[in-house]
Parts: C-alpha cells; sequence; structure tokens
C-alpha cells in the first residue's frame, strides 16, 4: 500500500483536485469581493474588500426596477419549470410505461430532435410569435420550452428504474392510470424530479438568446436581460453589476444546496 | 373466446392510456420543433429582405461562399468545438476518475466544489469573466506578481486571447456539469474489476483507459454528442464576454444568425441558410461520434 510511487500519485491527485476546486470556487469569492469595491479599483484587480457595497447597492437599485424584475424572472422560471417537468415526465412515463411498437419509432424520431439546434429554430419561431401577437409576453418565452426532449429523455431512462409491481399493484386497487402516475409515480420518483428540477429551473433561469430576442421593453426583462443590458459595452460599471450578479446568482445556489443530496441521486437513477 | 375480448379490450386500453401520456408533449414538439424546423429550411432557399421574400433557389448557397463574414464565424465556431470539448471532457472524466475513489478524502467537497460552476446564473459570470480578464485586472495582477508574464497580456483585446477566454469560461462552467454524468455512470461499475485488476498489479493509468473508459463509452458518447451540440451554437459567452470582437475574432454562428436577422436590416432566408449548416454540422458530427464509438466497441 505505502510505496512510494502510490503515495507521489496520491499527493498529485490531491493537489489536482485542490487546484481544480480552488479555480472553480475562486470566481464565487471574487465575485463577492468586487461587489464591495468601485469600478476602477476592481478592473485594477483589487483583491480585498472594499467600502463601496452600499454604493453599488445603491446604483443598483437605481438602474433596475428589481421587484419587477425578479417577478419576471421567477415567474418565467417557476411557471416554465413546472410546465416542463409535467409535461416531459408525462411522457417519459408513457414511453417506457406503454409500449408499442409505433411509439418506439417515434421516441427514435425524438432522440433525433435532440440534434436540433436552437439557432435553426429562432427564425421560425420568432415569426410564429409575431403571428400570433406573442412578442413580448410570458407565454412566447415558455411555451417553446415545455417539451424538452432531453428532459423526456432523463425521465424515460429514471422510469426504467420504477418498479411495475407498484403499478399492477395500485390497478388491482383501482386506480385510473393518472392517478397511478399522480399518487404513485411522482412520489416514488422524488430524487428524479429534484434533478430535473435544477436542470430545467437553470436553463429557464439562466436563458439569454430567446428572451433577448422576444422581450423588449425593460418591464418585461428578466434578471438575466436586465444584468447583461447593464454589463454591456467595454468598461461597465462593475461595482453595481457584481451586485447584481450576485442576486442573478443567489437563487440558483439555494435550489443547488436545498436540493443537492436528492440531485445526486437522481442522477444516478437516470443513468443506469 | 371471451378471454380473447377481453384481452383485446384491455390492449386498447393500454394503447389509448399510452398515447395519452405522450400526447401533450408530442403536440408541443410538432408546433414548436417539427413545424419551424421545415419552415427553416423552406426559407433558406428564399432571398429578400424583411418579410417580403421570394423564391432564390441555391441563391443564398452560393452567397455563403463568398460571404467573408460567414467563413470567420465557421472557422471560429469549428476551433471552439476542435479544442474546448475535448479539453473540457477529459478534464471531466479524470477529475470523476479521482472522485470515484471511495477512500478519498474530502471527496462531497471536492464534487460540490467542481460542481458549482454550473449553478452560477450564466450573466453573472459572464461578467466576472470579464472584469477579471480585464487589462489591469486580477489575472494580470497575479501573472505579473508570479513573473510568468513581464506585460500584462491584453485578454479582450487580442484575437488569440479573446478566443482563449471564450473557451476558459465555458470550460469553467460545464467541465463540472459533465463530471456528473461520468460519476454517476461509474456506481454502475462493479468494484470487483477493479479489485481483480488492482491484485493483478494493473497501474492506475491502465485501469482508467482499459476499464472505465471502456464501460462509461455510452455515456462518453452521449456528452460528446451534448457538448458539440451546444459548442456549435455557441451564443451567450462570446456575446457577452466580448460581442464577438476584437474584429469578429469570437463572433460565432449563433452570433451571426442573430445579426442577421434582429441587428441588421433582416434577412431571415440567408440567416435560415446560415442556420442550416449548423444543422448539417451537427448531423455529421454526431454521426461521426457514433462510428467511433461503435468501432471502439468491436
Amino acid at each position: 500500500m505505502s510505496n512510494p510511487l502510490a503515495l507521489i500519485g496520491r499527493a498529485a491527485t490531491y493537489l489536482a483536485l485542490s487546484l481544480a476546486a480552488f479555480v472553480s470556487v475562486f470566481p464565487f469569492v471574487w465575485m463577492v469581493i468586487a461587489a464591495t469595491n468601485t469600478s476602477p479599483d476592481i478592473i485594477k484587480g483589487k483583491a480585498t474588500p472594499g467600502s463601496a457595497l452600499f454604493a453599488n447597492i445603491g446604483t443598483f437599485l437605481n438602474s433596475v426596477d428589481l421587484p419587477r424584475v425578479l417577478f419576471n424572472s421567477f415567474f418565467i422560471a417557476g411557471a416554465g419549470t413546472a410546465l416542463t417537468l409535467l409535461v416531459s415526465s408525462l411522457a417519459g412515463y408513457g414511453f417506457e410505461m406503454f409500449r408499442s411498437r409505433f411509439r418506439e419509432k417515434l421516441f427514435g424520431g425524438l432522440l433525433l430532435m435532440l440534434s436540433i439546434p436552437f439557432a435553426a429554430l429562432m427564425i421560425p419561431l420568432f415569426v410564429m410569435m409575431a403571428n400570433l401577437k406573442l412578442i413580448n409576453t410570458y407565454q412566447a418565452i415558455i411555451l417553446p420550452t415545455v417539451a424538452w426532449v432531453f428532459i423526456i429523455f432523463y425521465f424515460r431512462q429514471a422510469t426504467k428504474a420504477f418498479p411495475h409491481e407498484l403499478r399492477d399493484a395500485a390497478r388491482i386497487d383501482g386506480l385510473k392510470e393518472w392517478q397511478i402516475f399522480l399518487y404513485v409515480y411522482m412520489p416514488v420518483m422524488r430524487s428524479t424530479y429534484a434533478a430535473a428540477t435544477i436542470i430545467v429551473f437553470m436553463m429557464h433561469w439562466n436563458n439569454y438568446l430567446w428572451p433577448l430576442i422576444v422581450l423588449q421593453t425593460n418591464e418585461m426583462f428578466t434578471l438575466t436581460l436586465a444584468v447583461a443590458a447593464l454589463s454591456a459595452g467595454y468598461t461597465p460599471d462593475f461595482g453595481l453589476v457584481m451586485v447584481g450578479a450576485i442576486v442573478a446568482t443567489l437563487p440558483t445556489l439555494i435550489i443547488f444546496f436545498l436540493l443537492q443530496r436528492r440531485f445526486v441521486e437522481g442522477m444516478l437513477g437516470a443513468v443506469k | 373466446m371471451g378471454v380473447g375480448v377481453a384481452q383485446s379490450g384491455l390492449a386498447r386500453k393500454e394503447q389509448v392510456s399510452g398515447w395519452l401520456f405522450v400526447m401533450p408533449a408530442l403536440v408541443l414538439l410538432g408546433i414548436f420543433m417539427i413545424y419551424p424546423i421545415l419552415w427553416s429550411l423552406w426559407m433558406s432557399f428564399q432571398v429578400g429582405r424583411g418579410m417580403a421574400f421570394s423564391f432564390g433557389g441555391f441563391a443564398n448557397i452560393i452567397r455563403l461562399t463568398q460571404d467573408p463574414v460567414f467563413l470567420r464565424a465557421l472557422t471560429n465556431t469549428l476551433v471552439f468545438l476542435a479544442i474546448q470539448v475535448p479539453i473540457m471532457l477529459v478534464l471531466a472524466l479524470l477529475f470523476a476518475s479521482a472522485l470515484n475513489d471511495s477512500k478519498l478524502w474530502g471527496r462531497g467537497f471536492f464534487r460540490t466544489a467542481i460542481f458549482l460552476p454550473c449553478v452560477t446564473s450564466l450573466v453573472a459570470y459572464s461578467v466576472i469573466f470579464k472584469s477579471m480578464f480585464a487589462g489591469d485586472g486580477v489575472i494580470n495582477q497575479v501573472l505579473l506578481g508570479l513573473h510568468i508574464v513581464s506585460t500584462p497580456i491584453p485578454w479582450l483585446a487580442d484575437p488569440f486571447w479573446a478566443k482563449f477566454v471564450v473557451v476558459s469560461a465555458i470550460t469553467w462552467r460545464w467541465t463540472g456539469y459533465n463530471m456528473i454524468f461520468y460519476l454517476a455512470a461509474m456506481q454502475n461499475i462493479d468494484r470487483s474489476i477493479y479489485e481483480a485488476a488492482r491484485i493483478d498489479g494493473v497501474p492506475t493509468w491502465a485501469r482508467f483507459w482499459y476499464i472505465t473508459v471502456p464501460m462509461l463509452k455510452p455515456v462518453i458518447l452521449f456528452t460528446a454528442v451534448i457538448s458539440t451540440i451546444g459548442t456549435l451554437q455557441l451564443f451567450d459567452e462570446p456575446n457577452l464576454l466580448t460581442q464577438g470582437g476584437p474584429s469578429d475574432s469570437t463572433l460565432t454562428l449563433s452570433m451571426y444568425i442573430y445579426n442577421l436577422s434582429f441587428r441588421f436590416m433582416p434577412s431571415f432566408g440567408y440567416a435560415a441558410t446560415v442556420s442550416y449548416v449548423i444543422v448539417v454540422l451537427v448531423a455529421i458530427l454526431s454521426y461521426i461520434q457514433f462510428l467511433v464509438a461503435r468501432d471502439r466497441r468491436a
């Protein structure tokens, strides 16, 4: 066990992992420190806390209608996540638990859709939304992401671990199919839902390109769009932008730490 | 007879239930994916500006070959792909196999730390990187302080270094995400295989190369395809970090499509043609990746 080569290898592993952990975490520390410094200090690389935090918060609140922007972001991400999880898990469950030769072929076609890039959809979707008079609305943002092939695929994979005996028992007890889904499947698969919640919520929360195209007035802007607008240009006011960055990161960070344990379990289930 | 009728009634009920469960998703995918992608294909043969267009045959495809901005965006996108995806997947695989060791001290900490970047908001990390890589910013201060460089590196003002910053930012953000897929798949590899190899004196690198990598092939393929698709339609990071500059050195295909459709006088037909270049690239590269994965299995 303790031959010198193995020891060196062990030390190298720890060194590499520590370096990776440092590189991964440092930008977060930097973000928090930078929020307390003035913009000139930030671009001079000042890595010690300063005294400009409240000034930065003040200018941030003056340049962004925070309650409005937060509401937009939470509404879009919340409603979007709920609908995506519902529709995509229904489909994943349906494809796995009710097999038919035709649906298997459809599922193969679905997997091909995984490789349709959004870049090829954005112009037709924009024209479609313009024709439906849905530009600058929440629906325009949420609707195209509700049926999400990646998440359908994820739920189908995870459903392979769902015991068929549970469904059979529920049928004998006289439950209808939708009741089985709602009262048996969903509670049993809560780790899968937790992992999917993290992925889907973050995708909705961070969505940038599509809202940039569809949302056109300041009062519809999401936090992502508002902070992006403030950070445009060669030298934005980094002090206030860092406050925005912290506000934008906190929700996803909190959700991650709340669901972390379930997240790992859920991922394990899906990759089996 | 009676049993047969009951059976077919049950089978029909199964069929109906199966369709009901998948129908909402199928309808939405039809409206928001199939219809747009076909519309896009039809559009790519139209020429004209705004909503006034006419059939142009292969005019857009000919225009592609003579458009220096398109060729530059295509080159940039392929450079990002060729450099970023392999680096990220190899790093993710190495971290995952190091963290898969149950005797490793601080596993949970390292795993959370390396995964943490993909929890940051997109704008937040773009802003953070933009400020850290400023001309006199913290990265240059550290490099100067450690005497690694003698003059500050013009990160965002130089075409080469701007590409470097974009690649670093994406790698920082997504390595942990891919690592989680590998870690999850590694839980399913039978530990006794490793034990047997260890007892037989197989060195660590060989256990990694001859056991871990082949066992993870499906997941590696999956992450390679997903990352390739993601990088081919790269938009957010270059748009937020460099706005495509300096002098179009970080302009990607998606940014060019966006510019053609929503920033310049809209040229939907030509933009649709450019978007089909991405579709074709995705198709070809996914196919090659499948072939490579199948080859190595034999």
